[in-house]
């Protein structure tokens, strides 16, 4: 009963293609990244995580097996959690893509970053970016979160270090502080039970 | 979640202010802004790209490879081939049977036999399509069943007896005597199948090289373990070591499947050689469950006497481990499959007879428990049926025979604190257990396990006489300290434990310390993030390093504040005499004065842990320093209709000794439940059974492990029990929590539904079937029913200390073991 990929845009039409490029000639398409502006030029067979990674750079965005199944490379296409291996860069032209890179405002962490780093939800912090990024469509499309809604969002998403408990818990502090309230991590989520 | 007005402080020791306490750890933030920069997110100028060839077959003879179509290829740089680099490498001593190119036979589908260098990826795989070569396809080994009774064709040409690579008997007493004394003995036979590491981040690694006469080489790498990267690189690359710099960048994840030197980064750094480029090679998904040297699929039979309060009289163990291609630390996780079922009850005689076969599969390893979670299993599942036949409930026959503090046990291991009773007694409290075991449902029930691990290894895995970990402090005119060490950060929080001993010891802000570690050029020699050592041996360096820096400035302070050294404290930034706290100096200001008068302000550190009392050819592996301890109670439904397993909750406690960084305890006691919960319901290596011998399924999405679908609710309780060897009576915490997790899963299926499975993982088929025994009036049971016969060595007989000795053999193994069976993760 696997839904990993469940919660995940269904894959996305193509753009028009009136030119077939030839294989290793480059195409340049214009779209935004992290709310910035961006033209880039790349092979057209080339997916949006091997775009974002070797053609502009943004290494935050993870690979665990370039074929969709672990979520790892989750962006966020429009607002959506899509899996950026399996979305071809050209599809991408005129869109908004957000990477991990784009989530701290001017140099302060988002509210999920920073509950994450608070209760060291990030072990290894590979899957991170993913997890942030799917956490925070989740949390745009509903403030207050309950316990399997969490677990139902990010079930698209593996992570081997943390069990996924901190994650939910990380959710939940940062979801809390995001609707104002004065939330800290309880003593249980870091010392555990007497 | 709530608003818990607890602090910190409230829950550590007072003289305490670093430690124990819930800290972000050092790379938190670059963790969760994508700034860490993993191995493959090295992209280095005019840099190549590597990809291998891997064997189709699981056992054939190359008769010829032909790459010059390939070489001629446009953008192709660079072809390698087997008697390219011909000196065998592998981690432990006595089995250097790798070579980075299959010379002239390979061993399993997935062995490299060839590398291109290009200039993109797409060509290099281009390439990969255009080498010929020519095979003679051999017999081939599924299984080590299969492998015991065949001898012909030999997978190895070193082995100790046929395709049985390794054979241990060891013998600690007369068990013989002790069954007669029994007033019940069990025979039972268990089977844990392999499963895998898994890490998110696929192996990657990168190379570059300055040419002569200049001559250096760079190698980034995931790897857990840069130290022995360093010896197999110059080993096989025939550099001096002084030559090779070896970065060990953060892990993706590595839970032991990155402490091998392995194939691809040889390649990578001879291509660097070759091309006179970067080059980098990241594996795919495919290619990670090829590296494997995951769990060694396990058969174990163990026979048990016990008294009728349960006490045990003797217990002989047998393992057959399924090696799959080459030895790896196999040799050690044979060992380790008999070393550890002392060490929580005792065992006042005790046998263990071990053998591992080659087979032709990916070679397993040292994954997250390291050959313990087998035997584990067994000998935990095996209690819970010697208590039902006793009547006695299986928690209180454990809490009535647990090994003492500060002991040593039947095979020589000196044990040290000991929390498995606080353990048990928080977990049964914690689940009800007494109101539920027996009393639940039909279809729903409880299960109850221990288990213990070792906290480093007492030996290195080559023989030499030096530290095992080492450390280096640079205290900053501005007041900051640096900590070098070469321990590797995979994803355990090893950096902060750094930052945090060495904040505690000089009284600093953890912010104020920087920490560089894993890399060659850099940092002191640590062993590497292997066998739970890490936070225990590199945080008694790294004590030994800040007090040797306390004891330099401190003189200068006590001249300068003109009171005796012996006054003066070390905290909150500041150096201060104790009667008159006002009365000080910042820790920069004491720092320019032991600069003035010392010059730069750098010491250094270094541990070795103790020797251990065995004597015995074998006694190498088991020894450690400290043995943490834990709990666990599983609570399961069981669907009797289809015999699917869910698990809503898991408490598990865990004696840690004493907490360091909470919230990296926390984080790591519930990742191991996790893993454990994986291997116990879902997580196997799969195998066509024909002498094809082609994995089923190397990906993510088939290879089945825990969604947050199916992870459980966790009540975790952290147990204190500070040991004197660990840096202020810290133990491991990051394996340990695994182990008792399948068998406590195991007797829940047990409890819900009346059937035995004896084999993990416990999948739906087989508790299917087992129940469907039961319907039929047959043995409720789904589990292996033979043991093969095998040709064991003479034993090697060792009195256990309460028989005299003095803990070498009287018969057998003479003599000192060897480093190389020291091994250990």
């Amino acid at each position: 009963m696997r839904v990993r990929a469940r919660k995940l845009a269904p894959a996305l039409p193509l753009i028009k293609i009136t030119v077939i490029p030839m294989h290793d000639s480059k195409t340049t398409i214009a779209l935004e990244v992290n709310e910035e502006p961006v033209e880039v030029a790349f092979a057209p067979h080339k997916t949006l995580l091997e775009v974002l990674r070797e053609d502009l750079g943004l290494t935050g965005t993870k690979h665990g097996c370039e074929l969709g199944e672990c979520g790892t490379c989750t962006v966020l296409l429009d607002g959506t959690p899509v899996l950026s291996c399996l979305v071809l860069g050209l599809a991408c032209a005129g869109r908004r893509v957000k990477t991990v890179e784009g989530m701290a405002d001017r140099g302060t962490l988002h509210p999920l970053q920073e509950a994450f780093a608070e209760l060291g939800a990030a072990q290894c912090g590979y899957c991170t970016p993913a997890f942030l990024l799917a956490s925070e469509a989740l949390l745009a499309a509903n403030a207050s979160p309950s316990r399997d809604v969490i677990k139902d969002a990010l079930a698209g998403n593996l992570c081997r270090c943390t069990g996924y408990i901190k994650i939910y818990e990380a959710v939940e502090l940062a979801a809390a502080r995001m609707r104002g309230e004065d939330a800290s991590p309880a003593a249980e989520s870091l010392y555990g039970y007497e | 979640m709530g608003t818990s007005k607890k602090t910190a402080t409230e829950r550590r020791p007072s003289e305490l202010r670093v430690v124990g306490r819930a800290l972000r750890k050092v790379d938190a933030t670059s963790k969760v802004t994508g700034a860490t920069r993993f191995a493959d997110d090295l992209f280095l100028p005019r840099m190549l790209y590597a990809k291998l060839l891997r064997s189709p077959h699981p056992h054939a003879r190359i008769v010829s490879i032909d790459p010059s179509a390939a070489r001629s290829l446009p953008g192709v740089k660079a072809v390698l081939t087997g008697p390219d680099l011909p000196i065998p490498f592998g981690i432990l001593p006595v089995s250097q049977d790798e070579h980075a190119l299959a010379l002239d036979k390979v061993r399993f589908v997935g062995d490299p036999v060839a590398a291109v260098a290009a200039t993109t990826e797409e060509i290099a795989t281009q390439a990969l399509d255009l080498i010929r070569v020519e095979y003679e396809p051999l017999r081939a080994f599924p299984n080590a069943i299969d492998a015991v009774e065949h001898a012909d064709p030999a997978i190895h040409d070193y082995a100790d007896a046929g395709n049985i690579h390794k054979l241990i008997d060891l013998e600690f007493g007369d068990v013989d005597a002790g069954f007669r004394d029994a007033d019940l003995v069990r025979e039972d036979l268990f089977f844990f199948e392999g499963n895998t590491h898994l890490p998110m981040e696929q192996h990657a690694a990168a190379a570059d090289w300055s040419p002569p006469p200049g001559g250096r080489l760079t190698v980034w790498s995931s790897t857990q373990t840069p130290h022995y990267v360093h010896r197999a690189l110059a080993k096989v690359l025939e550099l001096s070591p002084a030559r090779i710099r070896v970065i060990a960048c953060p892990n993706g994840g590595g839970f032991g499947g990155k402490s091998d030197p392995f194939s691809h980064e040889i390649v990578v750094a001879k291509l660097a050689m070759v091309t006179g480029r970067p080059i980098k090679i990241t594996l795919t998904r495919e290619e990670v469950f090829y590296c494997h040297r995951g769990r060694h699929p396990t058969l174990m039979w163990v026979k048990t006497g016990v008294k009728q309060d349960g006490a045990i009289t003797g217990m002989h163990f047998k393992s057959l481990l399924d090696g799959g291609g080459y030895g790896s630390y196999g040799v050690a996780s044979t060992y380790y499959t008999g070393a550890l079922q002392t060490v929580t009850y005792p065992v006042p005689r005790y046998k263990f007879q071990g053998a591992r076969a080659f087979t032709n599969k990916p070679p397993c390893g040292p994954k997250r428990g390291h050959g313990t979670p087998q035997p584990r299993f067994a000998l935990e599942v095996h209690i819970d049926k010697l208590a039902e036949q006793l009547r006695m409930d299986p928690a209180d026959l454990r809490l009535k025979h647990l090994v003492p503090p500060h002991s040593v046990t039947a095979n020589w291991l000196r044990i040290g604190t000991m929390g498995l009773g606080r353990c048990i007694e928080k977990v049964v409290s914690g689940s009800d257990w007494k109101r539920r075991f027996k009393q639940l449902p039909h279809g729903q029930g409880i299960g109850l396990a221990c288990s213990s691990y070792i906290t480093g290894a007492g030996l290195p895995i080559y023989w030499n006489a030096m530290p095992h970990s080492g450390v280096q402090l640079k205290c900053d005119r501005g007041g900051g300290v640096t900590v070098f060490c070469g321990s590797t950060e995979i994803g355990q929080g090893s950096d902060s434990i750094l930052a945090m001993i060495v904040a505690e010891v000089l009284g600093l802000d953890p912010a104020h310390i920087a920490v560089v570690t894993g890399d060659t050029d850099l940092t002191p020699v640590d062993l590497g993030s292997y066998s739970s050592r890490v936070t225990l041996m590199t945080g008694n360096a790294a004590i030994q390093a800040a007090e040797r820096a306390r004891d330099l400035i401190a003189p200068h302070v006590a001249r300068k504040l003109e009171v005796p050294e012996g006054r003066l404290a070390f905290a909150d930034g500041r150096v201060f005499d104790v009667e008159q706290p006002e009365h000080g100096l910042g820790f920069a200001e004491a720092v320019h004065l032991a600069e003035a008068a010392e010059g730069t302000v750098g010491t250094v550190g270094s541990y070795t842990p103790p020797r251990s009392p065995g004597r015995y050819r074998g006694a190498g592996v088991g020894p450690s320093p400290a043995y943490s301890y834990s709990a666990c109670v599983a609570l399961v439904d069981v669907d009797p209709a289809t015999g699917i397993v869910r698990v809503p909750k898991i408490w598990i406690a865990h004696d840690v000794g004493r907490v360091i960084n909470a919230a990296s305890v926390m984080g790591q006691i519930e990742g191991s439940v996790y893993m454990g919960l994986g291997e116990a319901l879902m997580e196997e290596m799969a195998y066509r059974g024909n002498r094809k011998v082609v994995h089923k399924i190397p990906s993510l999405l088939e290879y089945k492990s825990p969604t947050t679908l199916e992870m459980c609710d966790v009540v975790t309780y952290v147990v204190e029990d500070p040991d004197p060897n660990g840096p202020f009576g810290a133990k491991e915490c990051g394996q340990g929590p695994l182990l008792p997790v399948p068998p406590a899963v195991a007797n829940a299926v047990y409890d819900a539904v009346g059937v035995r499975i004896d084999e993990v993982p416990i999948t739906p088929e087989k508790v299917f079937k087992a129940l469907r025994r039961k319907e039929k009036g047959e043995e409720p049971r789904f589990g292996p029913t033979h043991f093969p016969d095998i040709p064991w060595p003479e034993p090697t007989r060792v009195p256990p200390p309460w028989e005299g000795g003095d803990g070498g053999a009287v018969e057998g193994g003479k003599g000192r073991q060897r480093a190389a069976e020291a091994a250990r993760p």
